[in-house]
């Protein structure tokens, strides 16, 4: 055992602070915690205040499901082929983007720009599916305007569309940071920041493709 | 310290170290935690769509049954991509996760509870409108 102890706040061993110069605790007793903690802890509280929100989308989602209208239901709708493939490219992103952060945390130039931009073609080709899909509904006449399910359907899915478009901007402009500034700290909590946004989506992107699109598809007579 | 599992998944029990600062792991475990968490998310993801087509699930209970594998991979993606542990300095994000969900199950059965007992209580549009007549 020749790292560094932990020390315990508590510890009386330790003077009052039960801290030795130096150590941080990771208990407020010890000083901030590293900025590393802290911008991924803020940033943490504002992906859970955008899942709120996404919250909020779904109850209206589930509480309009069968509000049709006289319009397609869900399971009229849905090509789970396309969803198939959607979920396939948006899975792989996420993988592709935990390994940019590893090339980054390596310091690799080649392979953190190799990294995003696979991460952003899979990210591409997931919105462009979803454009396709849109369009698609909206010749059949399946609008958003057509019933209140097609309006909280399209709000939901979206909004989460939007997102990932936003995110791809983002991308775009972490791998020009990284090209022109190289890896500065500023710069890699940025990313930290990014791959957090990232990896949010696809958790948003789960519970879409399961309790809208798998859900949806099912005969009505098996849904409760 | 030589009793590390290999990947990148939860914390380490036993394990002394400054907390805030990363464990030192090699390139081949980092990437071997990633495809570990690739693979299960995957295999759930091909569980969803299984449960979706197969009739060999009591039929009622299929939506029931995404609805967990959804939570399941949710906790996948958290602490495999997201790495959401029990260390020290991950406290104060679960705490906040935890509201989370808090709220998220508020809002989303909240509103179901409520809309469905207004549907079974309250008259329907129609009836009402023709009473107005």
């Amino acid at each position: 055992m020749s790292a560094p102890t932990l020390r315990l706040a508590h510890d009386p061993a330790f003077g009052p602070a039960g801290i030795a110069p130096g150590q941080v605790s990771g208990h407020g007793a010890g000083g901030p915690a590293p900025k590393r903690i802290i911008v991924g802890y803020g940033f943490w509280i504002f992906l859970l205040s955008d899942v709120i929100m996404f919250s909020a989308f779904f109850a209206a989602y589930a509480v309009l499901f069968k509000s049709t209208a006289g319009g397609p239901a869900a399971h009229e709708l849905f090509d789970l082929r396309n969803t198939a493939a959607q979920t396939a490219f948006l899975l792989a992103s996420t993988f592709t983007c935990g390994m940019a952060s590893l090339a980054v945390g390596h310091r690799s130039m080649k392979w953190t720009q190799i990294a995003l931009l696979v991460t952003g073609l899979l990210g591409l080709a997931f919105i462009l599916l979803e454009v396709r899909e849109f369009s698609d509904f909206i010749a059949r006449g399946a609008g958003p305007s057509r019933s209140a399910f097609l309006s909280s359907f399209f709000t939901l899915v979206g909004c989460h569309g939007i997102h990932v478009s936003v995110a791809l901007l983002w991308l775009g402009t972490m791998m020009a940071q990284f090209y022109a500034k190289g890896f500065r700290q500023d710069i890699r909590y940025r990313f930290l920041c990014f791959s957090l946004f990232w990896h949010a989506l696809d958790i948003v992107w789960v519970a879409i493709f399961n309790l809208v699109y798998l859900v949806g598809s099912l005969p009505p007579e098996l849904l409760p | 310290m030589s009793e590390h599992s290999d990947y990148e998944a939860g914390s380490y029990v036993g394990a002394d170290r400054v907390p805030g600062q990363p464990e030192e792991r090699t390139l081949a475990q980092e990437v071997r935690g990633y495809l570990l968490g690739l693979g299960l998310a995957a295999l759930l993801t091909i569980a969803s769509f299984w449960a979706d087509h197969t009739r060999e699930i009591y039929a009622s209970g299929i939506a029931m049954a995404l609805l967990v594998l959804t939570v399941a991979q949710i906790g996948i993606h958290l602490i495999f991509f997201l790495h959401i542990t029990t260390d020290p300095d991950n406290e104060n994000n679960i705490l906040a996760l935890a509201f989370g969900v808090l709220i998220v199950c508020l809002i989303v059965f909240g509103s179901l509870w409520v809309m469905i007992h207004l549907n079974n209580n309250l008259m329907p549009m129609d009836k009402l409108m023709e009473m107005q007549r």
